[in-house]
């Protein structure tokens, strides 16, 4: 069993899309969808229901630990509050990540799907920031708003990176032959086959353990896949990304 | 002005009832005031949630302490209210109980400590301070008079009215600050001008416990 994930939000089809948007990138976890409040028969209004949270960590627990992701306001108060109404031996398998809801999610379910603690997932959805400057078309990232003073999406293996430092060296750059190009689930791919390397590994100048930031570079079919990577595992890093991105992920052409 | 009653749960249901009969009545202007800075949805909330509350007052066993029925009150608004006024006055209903403990009379300090620890849920759930625009600027000023009347020597009835009208100049001088809290903070400067619906709502709930104590609000 790995980490599960609730969904908090206001709406219930948002938090319906973000479990059905995350499912696709880890079929394996388990993902609760908690939004909307109740009001007798039909369908759930605007806003957060205590139950309904409290029912949603309820299923999710079991695992390894349940990572709860909300939107804005009365879905974060709802969350905390349902939380202190936990036993304390279930509160302790249970985090309250801050993290803005989508990205944070698929950051988290990715993270979880490859079998990543408790502690890694929250830190994953923490540092899974990323907005786009539309004028620019270029990705602008920011880890720093996610958790200030940290790393963002790469902390789980920061110390391992500040000793791979100085360790060997290696790179290489392919062209991407899949249709799709680097979207969700080859981002995904990449950035948990990276997980557990002893290495800092760049793609195109972003943090390749970071799905979103792999997302966010937007590279379609042709586009040059360059990869910098450091430390201890950094050959294996470079082969297991060449490999994967030569086989066209397993897509079509 | 009717004469001033012991707090005791008889008072603390009388209290919520009529909280939900002034909630329903103001439903209309709590709607109006977050529809200019909100989502529209706080009266309708409120009203909902204290009819939910009243509707298990009237079917259950009367609870037996001032206590149970600020919990039974606390529970019930974090289950139907919805929006933020359900985790921020649950949390604040529910300390407030704990604050009692078993008491089945209220002193003027078990009343001052009561909205303290009310006050202090609230800032603690909703993380606001005085001057973001927020139930906070209510409860803060009514946490201060109550206890500066009940250090002074008034009755249970006093504190309560003491802290009604601070909670309601309180609300009122909400209206030129700028929202830093919640949905009306992404409003800016164009939250400045109309009295935060929280604060407004804090303030008939404070009104409605002076009122139920037969305590003379101005």
């Amino acid at each position: 069993m790995s980490v599960a994930l609730v969904i908090v939000s206001h709406s219930e089809k948002i938090a319906e899309g973000v479990v059905e948007l995350a499912a696709q990138m880890a079929p394996d976890v388990v993902l609760v969808a908690a939004g909307g409040a109740e009001d007798g028969p039909g369908p759930a209004r605007i806003g957060t229901s205590f139950e309904r949270v409290q029912a949603g960590i309820e299923q999710a627990s079991g695992g390894d630990g349940v990572v709860v992701l909300t939107d804005l306001g009365s879905a974060v108060m709802t969350a905390e509050m349902v939380l202190e109404f936990l036993e304390p031996e279930a509160r302790e398998s249970v985090r309250l990540a801050q993290a803005a809801l989508v990205e944070g999610a698929i950051a988290a379910a990715v993270h979880a799907q490859g079998g990543a603690s408790l502690d890694e997932v929250v830190r994953a959805a923490e540092g899974a920031v990323v907005s786009v400057r539309p004028e620019e078309f270029e990705p602008f990232v920011s880890h720093a708003a996610a958790s200030p003073g940290q790393g963002g999406a790469s902390d789980g293996a920061s110390s391992a990176a500040a000793e791979a430092s100085a360790g060997p060296t290696a790179g290489g750059s392919w062209t991407l032959p899949n249709q799709m190009g680097l979207h969700a689930r080859p981002a995904a791919t990449l950035a948990t086959g990276l997980a557990d390397l002893d290495a800092e590994v760049t793609v195109n100048g972003v943090d390749g353990k970071s799905v979103m930031l792999l997302m966010s570079l937007g590279l379609g079919q042709g586009k040059t896949v360059t990869v910098e990577a450091r430390g201890p595992d950094a050959q294996a890093a470079v082969d297991f990304i060449g490999q994967a991105v030569e086989s066209g992920f397993g897509e079509p052409a | 002005m009717r004469m001033a009653e012991s707090l005791d749960t008889r008072w603390a249901v009388r209290w919520i009832q009529e909280t939900a009969r002034v909630v329903a009545e103001n439903r209309a202007l709590l709607i109006d005031l977050d529809r200019v800075i909100g989502d529209a949805d706080h009266g309708e909330n409120l009203d909902r949630g204290f009819s939910a509350v009243i509707a298990k007052l009237d079917a259950g066993e009367p609870p037996a302490t001032p206590a149970a029925v600020l919990k039974l009150v606390a529970m019930t608004l974090m289950s139907t209210v919805g929006g933020a006024a359900g985790p921020l006055y649950g949390t604040a209903f529910l300390r407030a109980a704990t604050s009692l403990g078993e008491a089945g009379e209220i002193d003027a300090d078990a009343a001052a400590g009561m909205i303290r620890a009310a006050r202090d849920g609230i800032v603690a759930r909703g993380k606001a301070e005085v001057g973001d625009k927020t139930m906070v600027d209510a409860w803060t000023p009514a946490t201060e008079s109550a206890e500066t009347a009940a250090q002074a020597g008034a009755t249970a009835p006093e504190v309560l009215a003491a802290a009604a009208n601070a909670a309601h100049a309180g609300a009122v001088a909400t209206e030129p600050l700028i929202a830093r809290k919640g949905r009306a903070s992404y409003l800016g400067e164009r939250s400045a001008g109309h009295q935060d619906p929280g604060a407004v709502s804090s303030a008939l709930i404070l009104t409605a416990a002076a009122a139920a104590a037969g305590g003379e609000v101005a």
